[in-house]
């Protein structure tokens, strides 16, 4: 199965500079674990809420607003795309993930089509 | 005759049956369809050709079929059914249900099921009402009467529970070595939440809810039987047996509480006590008995005192401070300090009480109010005891508590 783990994290929360390094240093080494064990779909790190727009389409018209969808206490800042027997592997690898330190995975099956 | 048998079969062997199924067709849903299949062609067969000699394997071999046919008619042809229907004959699928299955490498369905109804990616309401529908067999009515909510909620909650295992991907195995202990604490915990709403309702008007005491019971049983050398599991089960065994002395005609030190001992179960003393030394046997070990050796304590005079309050309170420290909590220490005062005297519960108090936590718990209350009229000071007992019923939600209460007041206020 197919399974989407979206890292939310606080984007302003402050890090000293060696504890930032560290952390990309980790996320580093646990893609390439994910990577040579398999289960690495795809995935990428998101510029922050800041740079977000949002869009709709209402009657045909397309209404583009600065910002994210929802204002929430921590934010959407990457994501793994992974391939997993089940969900407890699929949660084991999100345990995993650094981010899950600060802030949350959430584990999202992808829809069979 | 047939349809006592089915009866039975349904009572006794639904877990069974809905295990081995949803390993064979893999899906809760399916599965449970194809058993209503199952029964509903059985209630026509049975009477007329006569009660086949392995019921449950007829059963299983039947609603098989019936999952199949479900499947192609969904028109969904897919690896699952060419799986299906790749294996051996409807006897050798029973094999795996239990009984003479003690094989290392196969083990039984429902220890399968039982992590997968108690797996922490559910809400723990739907782990209670699936362990319930599907490894005890209740209706959804039942289980809807026994937690007072609507049937058409219970449904839903049900419905949406079995969706998740599906499209989640939630196993249907045992856990793995490394994830199995904190996994067994979690359905243990299950457990005991069913068999605490029987025993002390939460809400409604009924004390004790004895069918769900029995429920979790039966659960408690079969755990035991799926891992017997686990000291905490059988703890667990023998906790329950010797609570439960106090329950037709627990409540009078009138359905009032009656307090421990003043019910009918002659009312207890002796057999029900008889096996979970039994049990609570083996659990106790351990080298590091864990919080049902220590908790099921206090219940023992009491279920061998022959009065409420003669009991071993010392013991109690010791095993209570060994819980403090495993499973420290502020329940736990406000249970230590009513031991204490039963085994020291009321005014050294009273200094524990109040300690607790000032931590805050429990602040708004009416246990701890009616606790002090009861320490303050075995002092004699009455009227810190009524401002105590005014202070729980202010807090306290049901009926049978607040007219213990209420009773008390009524006593302390004589004076």
């Amino acid at each position: 199965m197919q399974y989407m783990l979206l890292i939310y994290t606080n984007e302003n929360a402050q890090m000293p500079a060696d504890e930032r390094n560290k952390m990309f240093v980790e996320y580093g080494a646990f893609t390439q674990g994910i990577i040579k064990s398999g289960n690495f779909q795809a995935g990428a790190p998101l510029q922050p809420t800041s740079t977000a727009t949002t869009v709709r389409v209402r009657d045909g018209k397309t209404l583009t607003v600065d910002g994210p969808f929802a204002e929430t206490k921590e934010q959407l800042g990457g994501y793994y795309l992974v391939e997993a027997e089940n969900l407890d592997q699929a949660v084991a690898i999100a345990a995993r993930i650094p981010g899950a330190r600060l802030g949350s995975i959430e584990v999202r099956p992808v829809m069979k089509m | 005759m047939a349809t006592a048998a089915l009866e039975q079969l349904y009572r006794e062997d639904y877990g069974r049956i809905v295990a081995a199924l949803i390993r064979l067709v893999g899906d809760f849903e399916v599965a449970e369809e194809a058993i209503h299949d199952a029964f509903a062609a059985a209630l026509e067969q049975w009477p007329r050709e006569g009660v086949p000699a392995n019921p449950r394997a007829w059963i299983v071999g039947a609603a098989r079929h019936k999952a199949i046919d479900r499947i192609r008619r969904r028109g969904r042809l897919d690896d699952k059914l060419r799986q299906i229907s790749a294996l051996a004959s409807p006897d050798d699928l029973a094999e795996g249900t239990g009984d003479g299955d003690t094989g290392d490498t196969v083990p039984d369905d429902r220890l399968r099921l039982i992590f997968t109804c108690c797996h922490p990616a559910l809400a723990l309401e739907a782990q209670v009402a699936l362990s319930l529908r599907t490894l005890c067999g209740l209706t959804t009515e039942e289980i809807a009467r026994a937690f007072i909510v609507p049937a058409a909620t219970m449904a839903q909650r049900l419905v949406r529970a079995k969706r998740k295992i599906r499209a989640a991907g939630i196993p249907y195995e045992v856990p793995s070595d490394e994830l199995l202990p904190e996994r067994l604490e979690a359905v243990m915990a299950v457990i005991y939440l069913i068999f605490n709403e029987g025993y002390s309702a939460t809400s409604g008007a009924e004390l004790v809810r004895g069918d769900l005491c029995i429920e979790a019971i039966r659960l408690g049983r079969i755990l035991r039987e799926l891992i017997p050398e686990n000291p905490e599991v059988g703890g667990l089960l023998a906790l329950m047996l010797l609570h439960d065994a106090r329950r037709a002395a627990r409540l009078d005609a009138g359905g009032d509480i009656v307090l421990l030190e003043e019910q009918d001992r002659v009312l207890w179960n002796p057999a029900q006590i008889r096996e979970g003393l039994a049990l609570a030394t083996a659990a106790l046997s351990s080298a590091t008995p864990g919080p049902y070990a220590i908790q099921c050796a206090i219940a023992a304590a009491h279920a061998r005192s022959v009065s409420a005079a003669n009991t071993d309050w010392r013991e109690i309170a010791a095993l209570y401070t060994v819980l403090t420290r495993i499973q420290p909590s502020p329940v736990v220490e406000l249970n230590r300090a009513v031991a204490v005062a039963m085994a020291e005297g009321p005014e050294y519960g009273l200094i524990l009480i109040d300690t607790i108090e000032a931590q805050g936590e429990l602040r708004d718990y009416h246990l701890l109010w009616s606790a002090r209350a009861d320490l303050l009229r075995r002092l004699g000071r009455w009227h810190e005891a009524r401002e105590a007992y005014d202070h729980a019923l202010a807090l306290v939600i049901d009926e049978p508590q607040r007219r213990f209460l209420r009773r008390r007041l009524a006593e302390v206020g004589q004076h």
